[in-house]
């Protein structure tokens, strides 16, 4: 059994202790736990993020399991619940909290309070916008990372991440939209989710370029 | 002129609403930018666009 130390000892070997200390104190809240959102939580655990708010209504579904970071056993559980066991199993020292609610602007101040960085990762365009509009109006000491066109078997080149303001970053092709027809992607997806991921850890480092 | 979404634009003097409606952004799927700033959904109307204004309009879609 690896022991604590030796975790973090691998993770200080390829991150550098200043990082890794970053990382560490670091709390991310996740709005939508799909293709998105699953990916970016996997990212963040893998890097030694030290707490993850987790923010999901929905359970796993069989149409899920083609993108999304759940198993064939864990359908019909509470993403919230079925990422959390994945994710341990990753990392067993990350903190978790889980909330099984859907987010709207009356529950939003609480759910995100002691976020440092709030990823958008919804499904809906209106339910991006909402949070997007929501964290820059009225939490402007947090970060918000969020993303919009990635559908589709186009390009991954096409995927970007571009800086529109002090602390919003918007991540993906800005045009490949579901409701066009065309389906989501695994790879296409997890691009978009390790963008947002990405420019995150870059955040927490200092680097605010993305 | 106004940089709207990277395109100058003859815009000054018109309101972000304006600039929703020209080209028909749906209200509920955007977050609007004014040099960097977010503009909150109850200021389009009164928020006039001056010379120089750099906009951007993020109209978001879906998929995640």
């Amino acid at each position: 059994m690896v022991s604590k130390e030796e975790f973090f000892e691998a993770l200080i070997a390829r991150h550098g202790k200043e990082n890794q200390e970053k990382f560490l104190n670091a709390t991310v809240a996740i709005c939508g736990l799909g293709g998105l959102g699953s990916n970016i939580a996997i990212c963040l655990a893998r890097a030694g993020v030290g707490r993850l708010i987790l923010i999901d209504f929905d359970k796993v579904d069989v149409t899920n399991l083609h993108r999304q970071q759940y198993r064939f056993n864990q359908v019909g559980m509470n993403k919230t619940d079925a990422l959390k066991e994945n994710l341990l199993e990753i990392n067993p020292f990350i903190g978790i909290d889980c909330h099984t609610v859907k987010v709207d602007e009356a529950n939003l101040a609480k759910l995100i309070k002691e976020a440092d960085i709030v990823c958008e990762a919804f499904d809906k365009a209106e339910c991006k916008a909402m949070l997007v509009n929501y964290v820059l109006e009225n939490c402007r000491d947090k970060y918000i990372l969020s993303s919009s066109g990635m559908a589709g078997f186009g390009s991954a080149n096409e995927i970007r991440t571009k800086k529109l303001g002090e602390k919003f970053y918007l991540c993906g092709d800005g045009v490949s939209d579901v409701n066009d027809g065309i389906g989501l992607i695994a790879s296409r997806v997890m691009v978009c989710a390790a963008h947002e991921a990405h420019i995150l850890l870059r955040i927490l480092m200092g680097e605010v370029t993305p | 002129m106004v940089l709207i979404n990277g395109k100058k634009e003859q815009a000054a003097g018109k309101t972000i609403a304006g600039i929703v409606e020209e080209y028909n952004y749906d209200i509920k799927t955007i977050a609007v930018e004014l040099n960097e700033e977010i503009v909150s959904k109850c200021d389009y109307g009164k928020t006039i666009l001056k010379e120089d204004d750099v906009v951007e309009v993020v109209s978001f879609v879906g998929g995640g």
